[in-house]
């Protein structure tokens, strides 16, 4: 008989202990009450952010797909419309980062990074809403307050990320 | 507060202050339209017909394809019927708030509702 042995590197254990990390952070997210469904800080997003800039875009990929689908799990919502918002969330906002990552570097820290990201999150979630799971529902009225939220929520998020890399 | 604006970047800051524009500019368009007034339907690029929402009706407007149904009810507006293959605008129901609009884009009808405070005409200068 053969054993199969997986080896794991460094690597793999340094984005397995930031996506729990991201985990952790999304459960007080879950945990933090709303006032209107859809309106939460994306503390998650300070890993994600964190880990771009530190360690590169594959490893943030590594660590927020984990994250989505491990933190699913764990909340007892993988497939369910929650789960595919919060993925289609994560891609969108991992493709705006990639996208930023061509500019020179310099110009932007993680405030202007987290931003963007927070934007193209809400409106991937608004768009899977309003073709997917509610078409024909006017969603207009909704999106100067979500973009208001993401906007916040992409600065603090984004300062918290800086203060973290410059202190740490 | 001194410690946390020595974070960002002069690009972070024009994304920042981007941002908040565009979250102004939404609201702006969104909330503070002002009230509905009229619906502006268009066929073929060309205004078909201007009607007030106040008095409930029926507008037919012919295109290449056949006819399109609009019906004004309850200051709301919506297509009731149309050729098209695809029903999008149909599906779309009632639009109420100025900048909505329902596209028939096969039959070339476009319905949008247009609010008090955007229309300039003569009268106003």
């Amino acid at each position: 008989m053969t054993v199969s042995v997986i080896e794991t590197t460094g690597e793999d254990h340094r984005i397995a202990r930031l996506a729990a990390l991201a985990i952790s952070l999304m459960w007080i997210d879950a945990a933090l009450p709303s006032p209107v469904p859809g309106i939460k800080p994306g503390l998650a997003n300070i890993v994600t952010l964190v880990v771009l800039r530190r360690h590169g875009l594959v490893s943030a990929l590594w660590v927020a797909a984990l994250r989505v689908v491990a933190g699913s799990m764990l909340l007892g919502r993988f497939l369910t419309p929650g789960f595919v918002l919060s993925a289609a969330g994560a891609m969108a906002s991992l493709l705006v980062l990639w996208l930023l990552s061509w500019l020179p570097r310099g110009w932007l820290a993680s405030v202007g990074l987290s931003i963007p990201a927070a934007f193209a999150h809400m409106a991937a979630q608004l768009l899977l809403v309003g073709i997917w799971f509610m078409p024909g529902l006017n969603l207009w009225p909704l999106v100067p307050g979500f973009a208001l939220f993401a906007w916040l929520g992409g600065l603090v998020n984004g300062l918290v990320a800086e203060r973290l890399l410059r202190n740490t | 507060m001194r410690a946390y604006l020595a974070l960002l970047r002069p690009g972070d800051w024009l994304v920042a202050l981007g941002g908040a524009a565009l979250v102004a500019v939404l609201m702006q368009h969104v909330w503070l339209a002002g009230p509905a007034d009229h619906v502006l339907v268009r066929q073929g690029g060309h205004v078909f017909c201007v009607a007030g929402l106040l008095a409930d009706r029926e507008i037919v407007v012919p295109g290449p394809l056949g006819l399109t149904r609009i019906r004004i009810a309850g200051r709301r507006a919506r297509v009731e019927s149309d050729p098209g293959p695809r029903q999008l605008c149909v599906r779309q129901g009632w639009i109420s708030r100025p900048g909505e609009a329902a596209i028939c884009l096969p039959n070339q009808v476009s319905v949008e509702i247009v609010g008090r405070q955007v229309v300039y005409d003569s009268l106003s200068y």
